[in-house]
């Protein structure tokens, strides 16, 4: 990963592309102030995101609450920084944990091929024919509320997506002449698997992670802003959006800064993201 | 086995293991319905009363079978709350949801078939590159945040049209048009970016084809080599495209409709899972599965009529 990471930079850095460099700093410093904000948010003095002060209720933006405070009078800025956290933790996670079990099953498929081709690509046919958020839904239903289970179930709906991706690059990888050449010295199936086939997938499957981290922050956003996923009192950008719903007509801010702040989020992830993939798979630049 | 009966025969597989997913989902995971109906005040005697009365004691696949074989004659079952058929409950609000994906289909395609004409005529040029920069924008907004911001601008600064509330057309066309433009707005203003990229692309590779080159020599007019000989040809991945952006589009009404109030199958959705209302999320969760399934199943089939090409590569293999 680090070896494919420090490629992507030195790509970034140099060569024909040399324009990005420039043109990746403003998303990239938004996702480096976002990530730094909800890891320090304990330490840098603000209110708890959960004090409600009835009195300073909707107040706009100001000198005390640089971003105003919601419905309950907690403070926004809090809140927002504390919702990134939320964000953060099931965006990075639930892709993670879709990666290892998807990984396993589309490595294994395209390796082994046959059976376990067949059955891999039935088990991931299946899993695609629900809608994703109705599924999720589902999920976050009965299994209950909380962050753990959002990011679970979350994480279950991106094994298919990531199966695919590491079956075809293993399909790609596997007849390559030194993987022939490991098999003939005698190596294991585990050991060209491991240490002939995994470093290759993994700049795709980077390059894949980073869409996926956006795709799970809008999904986590779109279950609390329904009301099942991360449970109140707790915040998270979706929720805070349909908190602020109720107060479109006399503090608009409420909904709307959440709403940028997870748009410029989104925005940047998909603009890293769209960079990274270019760099890692060519052929998809010209799309 | 020709090509049509083995779709078939996996359609049928699918269909069989995605109810007994859906089934599995609802009936495994925690939470007891007897408690649910009964409250939390129930003695243990009345709950187990309750459980053999609604056939709870039995093996889960017994209940699976039992149910699946109702379900195939029309029979999903009956509401826990209300006791309404959840059939006529789905069919009650079909119509809602199927008049917003399809509007919001239209606005999608309205928008994304001219502007990937438009920008393939010129690639790199300063209309294609400001509607890919726009493309971008609008494929980061979730649409619950999108109908958020559509909600501000045209009904609380703007007052043009209604927040929230469905009119049925029995109440007047307009009116109905008027309550279901925002919902579909938010769909559709997401979903064109999709298909505007997909057709750019299909349209670049075609401009290169031989014919292309013919039309041009004879003279045609740009805009008729566009739209005449271009279009047509390059459709078929948007084709698939559109169907496989249904599942999106289920989830997107989903949320659309309980932004805008829309009594529609996904708001009927919600509803039993906050009401927790086993049967009806059980018949709303395998009917609209069932529903995506034999919607991709007929886009394929479509797919493989419209281009020969698809058709004889399939049988072949």
């Amino acid at each position: 990963m680090s070896a494919s990471a420090a490629k992507v930079a030195a790509i970034a850095a140099t060569g024909p592309r040399r324009r990005w460099r420039w043109a990746l700093a403003l998303p990239l410093g938004w996702l480096l102030l976002v990530v730094f904000l909800a890891i320090t948010a304990d330490w840098i003095g603000l209110p708890d995101p959960s004090a409600q002060e009835l009195i300073l209720r909707r107040k706009p933006p100001s000198a005390e609450f640089l971003l105003g405070t919601d419905n309950l009078g907690r403070d926004m800025l809090s809140r927002v920084i504390y919702g990134a956290r939320t964000s953060l933790i099931v965006g990075i996670c639930a892709p993670i944990l879709g990666f290892l079990v998807g990984g396993a099953i589309g490595m294994s498929a395209g390796y082994f091929r046959g059976k376990v081709d067949t059955l891999a690509v039935g088990f991931i046919d299946i899993l695609l024919a629900f809608p994703s958020l109705v599924l999720a839904l589902t999920f976050t239903a009965y299994l209950g509320q909380s962050l753990f289970n959002v990011t679970l179930a979350l994480g279950i709906l991106s094994i298919p997506a990531a199966a695919r991706v590491a079956r075809a690059n293993t399909l790609a990888w596997a007849n390559r002449d030194f993987v022939l050449a490991a098999r003939t010295i005698g190596a294991s199936d585990w050991r060209i698997l491991t240490r002939e086939i995994l470093p290759n997938l993994l700049p795709p499957m980077f390059a894949f992670w980073l869409v996926a981290i956006s795709v799970i922050i809008v999904a986590e956003g779109a279950l609390s802003f329904l009301g099942l996923g991360i449970p109140a009192p707790q915040p998270s950008w979706g929720g805070m959006i349909a908190d602020g719903r109720e107060a479109l007509d006399v503090a608009p801010y409420t909904a709307l800064i959440p709403a940028a702040v997870m748009f410029a989020t989104v925005l940047s992830l998909n603009f890293v993201g769209d960079i990274v993939r270019n760099m890692v798979d060519p052929r998809r630049s010209a799309l | 086995m020709p090509w049509l009966a083995r779709q078939l025969v996996r359609l049928v597989v699918v269909l069989f293991c995605v109810t007994l997913l859906t089934y599995m989902i609802v009936n495994i995971l925690p939470g007891d319905v007897a408690i649910v109906i009964l409250g939390n005040l129930a003695t243990p005697e009345d709950i187990a009363g309750l459980r053999a009365d609604l056939g709870l004691d039995r093996p889960m696949l017994v209940r699976y079978f039992d149910w699946l074989g109702s379900a195939l004659s029309g029979d999903l079952g009956r509401s826990y709350r209300n006791g309404e058929p959840v059939v006529q409950a789905i069919v009650d609000r079909l119509p809602v949801s199927l008049q917003l994906m399809v509007m919001a289909q239209v606005i999608a395609l309205g928008i994304a078939i001219p502007v990937a004409l438009l920008a393939a005529r010129r690639p790199g040029g300063l209309f294609d590159r400001i509607s890919a920069s726009a493309a971008f924008g609008f494929l980061a907004m979730p649409n619950f945040m999108l109908g958020i911001v559509l909600i501000y601008l045209f009904s609380v600064s703007f007052d043009l049209l209604p927040a929230t509330g469905f009119t049925p057309v029995s109440e007047g066309l307009w009116d109905n048009l008027e309550s279901m433009i925002l919902p579909s707005l938010t769909l559709g203003l997401i979903e064109w970016t999709v298909l505007m990229r997909v057709l750019r692309s299909d349209l670049l590779t075609t401009l290169k084809e031989d014919f292309i080159l013919l039309a041009r020599a004879k003279g045609l007019p740009p805009w008729r080599v566009l739209l005449q000989h271009a279009l047509r040809p390059s459709s078929f991945t948007l084709i698939t495209i559109l169907g496989l952006n249904i599942g999106g589009l289920i989830g997107g009404a989903v949320i659309v409709e309980q932004i805008f109030a829309l009594p529609g199958v996904g708001r009927l959705l919600l509803g039993g899972i906050f009401n927790r209302d086993l049967i009806l999320v059980q018949g709303t969760v395998a009917f609209i599965a069932v529903g995506f399934v034999v919607i991709n199943f007929l886009v394929d089939m479509l797919y493989a009529v419209l281009d020969p090409r698809v058709r004889h590569v399939r049988f072949r293999s």
